[in-house]
């Protein structure tokens, strides 16, 4: 094996193919690896982001309808007890209404039967007079019997 | 043939795979994106990373020539390496048929031929010279074999100690390379002449070689760049 000038040829290759890598073939691919690695890393931290962001929403929903559901609770709890109110002042007003219907016909029925008496009494006496007239067989002075009648009739 | 021969087998396979590594990289890059990368990108891309994370790993100084340097050193040895792969008689019977001369002797594998082996190596050691003196300047770089291990006043026993362990890694870097495949190849053709037998054991020996193709060029740019990060740093 001889030792020649292949040596210094090689090494004058070597050198230039050297320089081209370094001018034209590793800066755009370092730089192209780089840049990825910038762009995983953003992507990653705004997944990160997101993340947090999305717990933090699902837990102000859950508030939020936490929430919702004690006002709702609350309304129809109000509800109810403004219609038991609203029932209880029905059945109040019923009563007294019903009250009041009964005593007007009871003023009524005492009113009638206080009438029906007074006829009864004028109808009695007034028998009581024809009575007393066939037995007497006489016209009895109507006035000199009038007081008369009057304290019979009373006494009926 | 006296020294200012140029073995024209070795250098033209040597060149011819330098352009077509830079060319398969300055071409597989074009229209490369950040974004999601095809699959000859990524390729491309993961030969670089590779290359990088070792820089990364063993280069401390800042220094823009390493990253090129490792990649150009490992693809392009890589490359001649794998040469051996392909069946041994094939190129040189191309380059006959070219040339016409049925004699003609051609090398196909360029890390068999130690001029270029040795190319590389001096290369790389004038690099080594290069960068020391301009971190530590000529005083510092000589200071290190002079005044290392014990002290200025045995310099003549570290020059002893340390002068040879220096001239060393450019001879280990081209010898280790070349012998590897010098006789990997020896191998290829004593296989070829065994006749029907041949097939298989080229086969084995072809699969021992992809291991030993990408092991060397991985070798060959590690402690490279282990040297020139030795260069960057006093002791």
């Amino acid at each position: 094996m001889n030792l020649n000038a292949t040596i210094i040829g090689q090494s004058i290759a070597f050198f230039v193919f050297v320089w081209f890598c370094m001018k034209y073939v590793w800066p755009p691919i370092t730089s192209i690896l780089e840049e990825r690695q910038t762009k995983i890393a953003e992507g990653l931290e705004a997944a990160d982001r997101a993340q947090r962001d999305l717990n933090l929403a699902q837990n102000k929903a859950a508030e939020e309808l936490r929430e919702a559901k004690q006002q709702g609770a609350q309304l129809i709890e109000q509800a109810n007890k403004r219609a038991n109110q609203i029932v209880d002042e029905a059945k109040d007003k019923a009563r007294e209404e019903g009250q009041r219907l009964i005593a007007g016909a009871q003023a009524e029925i005492e009113m009638e039967l206080q009438r029906a008496k007074e006829d009864l009494r004028a109808q009695v006496a007034a028998i009581a007079v024809a009575g007393a007239e066939k037995i007497l067989e006489r016209t009895i002075d109507q006035a000199a019997n009038e007081e008369l009648m009057k304290k019979l009739a009373s006494e009926l | 043939m006296g020294f200012w021969a140029i073995n024209v087998d070795s250098m033209l396979i040597s060149v011819l795979l330098g352009i077509i590594f830079i060319a398969v990289f300055r071409f597989g890059i074009k229209g490369a994106t950040s974004g999601k990368p095809g699959g000859f990108q990524n390729f491309l891309e993961v030969i670089v990373e590779f290359v990088q994370t070792n820089v990364k790993n063993s280069f401390y100084a800042k220094n823009d020539l390493i990253g090129p340097l490792a990649l150009t050193i490992f693809c392009w040895i890589f490359m001649m390496n794998a040469m051996d792969l392909v069946p041994v008689d094939w190129i040189p019977w191309l380059a006959q048929t070219i040339a016409g001369d049925p004699h003609l002797y051609f090398k196909a594998v360029p890390t068999t031929d130690l001029n270029i082996t040795l190319g590389f190596a001096i290369s790389v050691f004038f690099l080594i010279i290069f960068y020391s003196i301009k971190i530590k300047g000529l005083g510092g770089f000589l200071g290190e074999f002079a005044f290392h291990p014990f002290g200025k006043w045995a310099m003549p026993l570290n020059l002893i100690l340390e002068l040879p362990g220096f001239l060393a890694k450019p001879v280990s870097l081209a010898l280790r390379l070349y012998g590897n495949f010098f006789a990997g190849e020896v191998i290829f053709l004593v296989i070829a002449l065994v006749g029907y037998w041949q097939l298989p054991l080229h086969f084995g020996w072809a699969v021992f070689h992809i291991l030993v193709v990408t092991l060397q060029a991985y070798l060959f740019m590690m402690l490279t760049i282990v040297y020139l990060n030795q260069a960057h740093t006093t002791h």
